[in-house]
């Protein structure tokens, strides 16, 4: 047991606060809106190695774990850092992992992408790279494909996501069959492990918005902070706060494990759940949460003007919502999720 | 981070499990909730004949408090009679960090057998969450104090051996700053018990002091220093010693109903969309509400003081299983009214009694809105609200 960083990703923490901090922030972000993309801090992150820091060393990237890339995605989210970091991320994991990683998308020269829904029809519909990534990577039937190609067209969408639905025409079939869809489900699983991250620090800066706010804003004589009203709206959020982060950090902890070839159990009678597949589901339904009544609450207490452009609450509103959306109603997957925790004992 | 117990912790836990599934009868069960008294000394004694009580003391010995937590959780979890053990090795702790040789012979060496019980002197019929103005009166003649006055929710006095009590002994200067807690033995001439019934099956009590005379040596901590003891008890409260998982029996209960009770629409109430979407989202739920409790545990064992992350914990779990419970009982309808062994029952009766259970869960302990307080004050640094 052990609920502290490590030592390694306390510095990785805070080399990537700075970076987001002085690369990104809201200005950069409202300035990247509608697509959702800043080519220049794209620029320098790939000076980082980040793009690449996910995929094996021995196949040329970083080595970085799941766990430490779950704390680099909370701090891009703190920033609401207009990067494709954590799809790119997760899809040269992906492509690494069937033998398919090439040095462009090592180094982020060439943005990846993972299409998040399965395709129907020959298209993968709203990717949430598909408008910056010049390679996508999909499922499509019991094919993991690969399509190189022009990126789609932007979509005007709530959170300034550079979402685009993607035509695969011409495709790399890069695996098939139960292996296929093994793989492209170990990277989905890793995709909700590190938004439900970005999700995380999404939620940490609206509460820090909002507490600042409230301490500065003066109604009735004195601090709208020292109203129990308002006080209240506010104390619920750190307990909301540290358990999408615990989760979050226990999926990345189980993917990492789920790597080494460990199982792990899912015994929702005794509350023991090891198993990174439920853990990632969990993780990213808590996490959305989480951000949803964090940037929800913060705005609120801003009054009117959370509602207005000027102030920052809104963009992490916005995107607080995309994100714990692109996969879905969150329900469905408290469902798929069910059929895990509670199959049918008859078939059992 | 390491999620993992690691090996000495898992196989005190399965300890525990073994422990449980040997001793944890129906019948102790039913017992617990015909009587109200959620105590069972048999049970307790067990347990320490079996060496897994010394690790329930916090502060005490060589266990840390992730083992303190792993022991309250499994009993929670499994349903067992934990509240008044609880509360005993609450105040153990108590003891251990701020009591005398005399205070850890006559009482700490009894309650590490598990045949002894504690219960809580805090709260008074007028002073609740307000806990500091309490107006019961300790005056000291001579090398002894003589108690008079009432105190409210002295659950587990009618089984207690001793009583943890807080009292006034300075009326002139701020009321925090002239508090004085004392042990006291429950056969001391001049106390009385009444029950207090709940609209759930656990019992509570009133108890009455009256020209209750001890000795100095009864007396816990400094005269007027009752609040730094109350600020020890809090922070070992708080989170550790379980009631942040009362929603994991409650899921197992409803998963077993669910398997084979029929569904209004046809088919069984386990293929319910609906139920199965919101037995999910408990299933969450009592993940975060662990990790929570962990955290505090794990600040515990690092050398901190966990009142906040325990004040947090708790606000997340009890309103989290106050939601589940109102889920489950809405959807098991008018089954889900009928009590313990009722002919067709929901759960056996279990979701009744859960749904009665749930509402103290945000009031006892610290209440959701001093719990809040605490976090806007202390964590957020938001200004003095009264």
């Amino acid at each position: 047991m052990d609920l502290d960083l490590t030592e390694d990703q306390e510095a990785i923490r805070d080399v990537f606060a700075d970076f987001f901090t002085s690369e990104t922030g809201p200005e950069r972000a409202r300035a990247a809106e509608p697509v959702g993309f800043d080519a220049a801090a794209w620029e320098r992150l790939i000076e980082t190695g980040a793009p690449g820091m996910g995929v094996a060393a021995d196949l040329g990237g970083g080595g970085a774990s799941l766990a430490d890339l779950a704390v680099v995605a909370e701090e891009a989210g703190a920033q609401i850092a207009p990067l494709p970091l954590v799809d790119h991320q997760v899809t040269a994991r992906l492509l690494a992992s069937v033998g398919g990683c090439d040095d462009d998308v090592l180094s982020g020269a060439a943005i990846a992408g993972l299409g998040v829904r399965p395709v129907e029809d020959g298209i993968a519909s709203t990717v949430p790279t598909g408008a910056v990534a010049g390679r996508l990577v999909a499922l499509d039937g019991d094919r993991l494909i690969a399509v190189t190609g022009p990126v789609g067209d932007p979509l005007a969408n709530h959170g300034c996501l550079p979402l685009a639905h993607r035509e695969v025409g011409e495709a790399t079939v890069l695996a098939e069959g139960p292996e296929a869809v093994a793989a492209y489900d170990r990277g989905l699983d890793e995709w909700r492990t590190l938004t439900a991250s970005t999700l995380v620090g999404i939620t940490r800066t609206a509460l820090d918005l909002g507490v600042a706010y409230v301490k500065e804003r003066e109604q009735f004589g004195r601090p709208v902070g020292s109203f129990q009203a308002v006080q209240h709206l506010l104390a619920d959020l750190p307990g909301l706060l540290n358990g999408a982060r615990l989760l979050t950090a226990k999926a990345a902890w189980a993917g990492d494990r789920a790597s080494a070839g460990e199982s792990g159990v899912l015994d929702v009678d005794a509350n023991d759940v090891t198993d990174f597949g439920a853990l990632a589901t969990m993780a990213l339904v808590v996490a959305g949460e989480a951000a949803a009544t964090s940037t929800d609450r913060s705005l609120h207490v801003h009054g009117g003007y959370g509602f207005s452009e000027e102030y920052d609450i809104q963009l992490f509103f916005r995107r607080a919502r995309a994100l714990a959306l692109l996969l879905g109603d969150p329900a469905r997957e408290c469902r798929r999720l069910a059929d895990r925790m509670f199959p049918d004992p008859a078939a059992a | 981070m390491d999620f993992s117990l690691g090996p000495q912790t898992t196989e005190f836990r399965d300890q525990i499990r073994v422990f449980v599934a040997e001793h944890l009868t129906t019948e102790v069960v039913d017992r617990m909730h015909a009587t109200g008294t959620f105590n069972d000394r048999d049970l307790n004694g067990a347990l320490a004949d079996a060496g897994l009580l010394a690790g329930a003391v916090p502060g005490y010995g060589d266990r840390d408090p992730i083992e303190l937590y792993v022991l309250f959780n499994e009993l929670e979890k499994a349903g067992a009679p934990y509240d008044g053990l609880a509360v005993t090795m609450l105040v153990a702790g108590v003891v251990n960090a701020v009591g005398t040789d005399f205070h850890r012979e006559a009482v700490l060496d009894h309650l590490l057998t598990g045949r002894y019980n504690c219960c809580l002197g805090y709260s008074e019929p007028d002073h609740g969450s307000d806990v500091a103005a309490i107006t019961t009166r300790a005056v000291r003649e001579g090398d002894s104090w003589v108690i008079n006055g009432q105190k409210m929710w002295t659950t587990m006095a009618h089984e207690a051996d001793w009583v943890m009590l807080l009292t006034r002994t300075n009326p002139d200067v701020p009321k925090h700053k002239g508090l004085t807690m004392f042990l006291v033995p429950m056969d001391t001439p001049g106390i009385e018990v009444q029950s207090v019934p709940t609209m759930a099956t656990e019992r509570t009590n009133a108890t009455f002091y009256d020209e209750v005379r001890v000795g100095d040596e009864w007396r816990l901590g400094e005269v007027d220093g009752g609040w730094t003891v109350m600020g020890v008890a809090l922070a070992f409260e708080r989170g550790v010693m379980g009631g942040t998982n009362p929603a994991v029996p409650l899921l197992r209960h409803v998963r077993n109903w669910a398997t084979t009770a029929p569904s209004p629409d046809g088919g069984r109430m386990l293929d319910d969309p609906v139920l199965r979407e919101r037995m999910a989202r408990t299933a969450i739920a009592n993940q975060v509400s662990q990790l929570l409790t962990l955290r505090a545990a794990w600040i515990a064992a690092t050398g901190g003081l966990p009142g906040l992350e325990g004040s947090m914990a708790k606000l997340y779990a009890t309103e989290q299983y106050q939601q589940a419970v109102g889920w489950f009982q809405q959807m098991a309808g008018a089954e889900g009214l009928l009590g313990f062994h009722a002919d067709g029952a929901a759960a056996d009766g279990w979701i009744d009694y859960d749904a009665r259970h749930a509402p103290v869960t945000t009031i006892y302990g610290g209440t959701t809105e001093i719990n809040r307080n605490n976090v806007a004050e202390r964590h957020l640094g938001l200004p003095r609200a009264r």
